[in-house]
């Protein structure tokens, strides 16, 4: 499938070759202080983020933290109440329909039109986006092969299996040529083979050049295939930079456990005004910490703790791994909200 | 052959230019489900039994031949062909309009067509126009039915086009509400009970309004003669009705006599406007705002929020 797929994405990736050999640095992605409020719910606080040409960016967060709502404003969907939504330059409270131009979205839950064959399917979506029948005839079968679906391309939309429509939407993200694709959890729902088909897809076109936004809720889904993670929960991003960065942060930071007699709330409040300490979470009087210091800076923090009345029983490093870290980052991971 | 390639080549560009994608769409997909065939059979069946069981009636009360079927009662039954016709466009236009955006939104298609470069005016037209397309045949496929009257005379084929001509600007403008709430409203079920709740009302709460308050009205100034040329403004709110409308252009006496003062006013007074003419030009206004007003819905309002947020900074 590699081979075709290569043939077929020719154009596509001589394009984007062209594109990053010209602005590889360029910002794809540029959220300055996002902000979006549904009522009295604020589901994005002040989010910062950025991404370059050509990444593939995992973002990821629990069920309800705010990647929908950011991916949705990002493709046009959704109106940000405050800060600055950039797609290659290009703000899209400014410019939407050339915001338009320049992504391709797949929302996490998406319908389909049943009767339609996938091929009109595919030209339906081409000739909204202003494609040309020509070169739609050219291209379809090119996506077809790309998806896996060529023996599919009379099929009625309503016969395909799940995963297929997956990657039939995929296409249709496709179709007209996007710089980049917003794909909140293309994988959701899907059974394990068709994951691995949709993982493949995924490096195909990261091989095209594509930038991509991928949103999941599960990290090993992502960790393979992405180069910069973002980790939001409750409407704030709580961390983002390259995977091995994340990684380096994540190993070269420890968790550390504070066990208190009483006064965890203050003790709370105090850890969270020192330099290297991250993100502080409490449970009853036990109070773990991300720790980016040494040995000698984990011992003046305690002395400073102890001076401003802290009263530990205990105080160690949790025996962690990096999945429990990212566990701990974004808490409340596969609740359903 | 080249004159007949240079056709077929410029065939497709001008289907492309008057069909755009999302009413190609709509037409596909409508005539591939059964229910639009279905949805014409009831609607051939319904006005056949209403042209038909009418004619029937009218011959079986006057114990006569078809020979004998005199114009004027050919115009009676074209007026009640007509407003059966009508009824049946009332009835079958929110069903047809009031689902076309909130439908794509419950099935999570529409967020897929607003990433697409169609225009939100694009979007709406096309499924505006889909809609009374198919309306449009239906009504066209009574024609044979309609044609009945000219067997026994005393209609033009002018006032055939006129009966027509109303139907599409009435198709129009319900269909233009229909849309209109299909957009605003979350859900088809809402949106399509209060667009049979608009319709309902404009046929029969209008009617039914005017005669209680003209009955109150005269109650109240009863023996009170009116001065001369005095007209009852309650006239006005029988202009919307459809149905009064269309019998005004062929009886322009309603106009007069709904525009009356009281049952014992006057009978000289003039209408201020024919009831057609005050229908056409109300729902044309009415027309006119809804549709702007759901192309404004349909896709978020970025730029105002864009000019709120740059007040603030």
């Amino acid at each position: 499938m590699t081979e075709r797929t290569e043939q077929a994405a020719l154009p596509a990736e001589n394009s984007r070759q062209a594109d990053s050999a010209g602005g590889s640095d360029r910002l794809m992605v540029e959220i300055r202080g996002l902000t979006k409020r549904f009522g009295n719910f604020q589901a994005l606080k002040s989010i910062d983020l950025t991404i370059r040409r050509g990444t593939v960016f995992g973002f990821i967060g629990p069920n309800g933290a705010g990647k929908s709502t950011t991916m949705a404003i990002l493709a046009t969907l959704l109106a940000p109440d405050d800060g600055i939504v950039r797609v290659d330059g290009i703000d899209v409270t400014e410019d939407p329909k050339e915001v338009r131009r320049r992504i391709g979205y797949m929302p996490d839950f998406f319908g389909v039109y049943d009767q339609f064959r996938t091929t009109e399917y595919l030209h339906f979506y081409g000739a909204s986006c202003g494609i040309p029948r020509a070169e739609r005839e050219a291209l379809i079968p090119q996506l077809l092969e790309l998806v896996n679906l060529s023996d599919k391309k009379d099929a009625y939309v309503d016969t395909l299996s799940r995963g297929m429509k997956q990657r039939l939407c995929l296409a249709r993200c496709l179709v007209h040529d996007p710089d980049l694709l917003i794909l909140d959890e293309p994988a959701s729902g899907l059974d394990p083979r068709a994951r691995i088909e949709m993982r493949e897809i995924m490096k195909e076109l990261k091989a095209m050049g594509k930038t991509i936004i991928i949103s999941s809720h599960i990290l090993p889904e992502l960790a393979e295939m992405v180069d910069e993670i973002g980790v939001i929960e409750q409407g704030r991003m709580i961390a983002q930079g390259s995977v091995a960065e994340i990684q380096h942060r994540l190993q070269a930071g420890r968790i550390l456990e504070l066990r208190l007699a009483g006064g965890a709330e203050e003790a709370v409040v105090l850890l969270e005004g020192e330099p290297h300490v991250g993100r502080v979470m409490r449970d009853g009087q036990l109070v773990r910490f991300q720790f980016a210091g040494g040995d000698e800076e984990q011992a003046e923090l305690l002395v400073r703790l102890v001076e401003r009345g802290v009263r530990p029983i205990a105080f160690s490093e949790a025996q962690t791994n990096l999945e429990d870290v990212f566990l701990e980052m974004t808490k409340g991971i596969g609740v359903k909200t | 052959m080249s004159g007949q390639s240079a056709a077929k080549r410029r065939l497709p560009d001008l289907r492309t230019r008057l069909i755009n994608p999302v009413l190609g769409k709509e037409f596909t997909l409508r005539m591939r489900t059964p229910r639009s065939m279905w949805a014409l059979l009831f609607y051939l069946t319904a006005i056949g039994i209403l042209a038909f069981g009418f004619m029937y009636i009218f011959r079986m009360d006057y114990g006569l031949g078809a020979a004998s079927f005199d114009p004027g009662r050919s115009r009676t039954m074209f007026l009640f062909i007509s407003l059966a016709q009508l009824g049946l466009i009332a009835f079958m236009t929110p069903g047809l309009t009031a689902g076309v955006v909130s439908s794509e939104r419950e099935k999570q298609t529409l967020n897929l067509l607003l990433t697409t470069q169609q225009s939100s005016t694009s979007i709406i037209l096309s499924k505006l126009v889909s809609s009374l397309s198919f309306m449009t045949l239906l009504v066209i496929s009574t024609m044979p039915i309609f044609s009945i009257v000219f067997l026994y005379g005393g209609i033009s084929p002018g006032q055939v086009g006129t009966v027509f001509a109303f139907y599409l600007f009435t198709m129009l403008a319900f269909g233009s509400f229909g849309v209109l709430f299909s957009t605003w409203m979350k859900r088809t079920m809402l949106s399509v009970i209060t667009s049979y709740g608009l319709t309902l009302f404009m046929y029969g709460g209008t009617a039914f309004l005017y005669l209680i308050l003209h009955l109150m009205i005269d109650s109240m100034t009863s023996g009170q003669p009116n001065p001369p040329g005095y007209s009852n403004w309650l006239g006005f709110l029988m202009g919307l009705n459809p149905a009064a409308a269309l019998v005004s252009i062929f009886e322009p006496e309603l106009s007069r006599s709904v525009f009356r003062g009281g049952w014992f006013g006057p009978s000289s007074a003039e209408a201020p406007i024919e009831l057609w003419q005050e229908y056409f030009i109300v729902y044309s206004i009415l027309t006119v705002i809804a549709i702007p007003l759901s192309i404004r819905h349909i896709r978020p309002v970025l730029k105002r929020k864009r000019k709120k947020a740059a007040g603030r900074g």
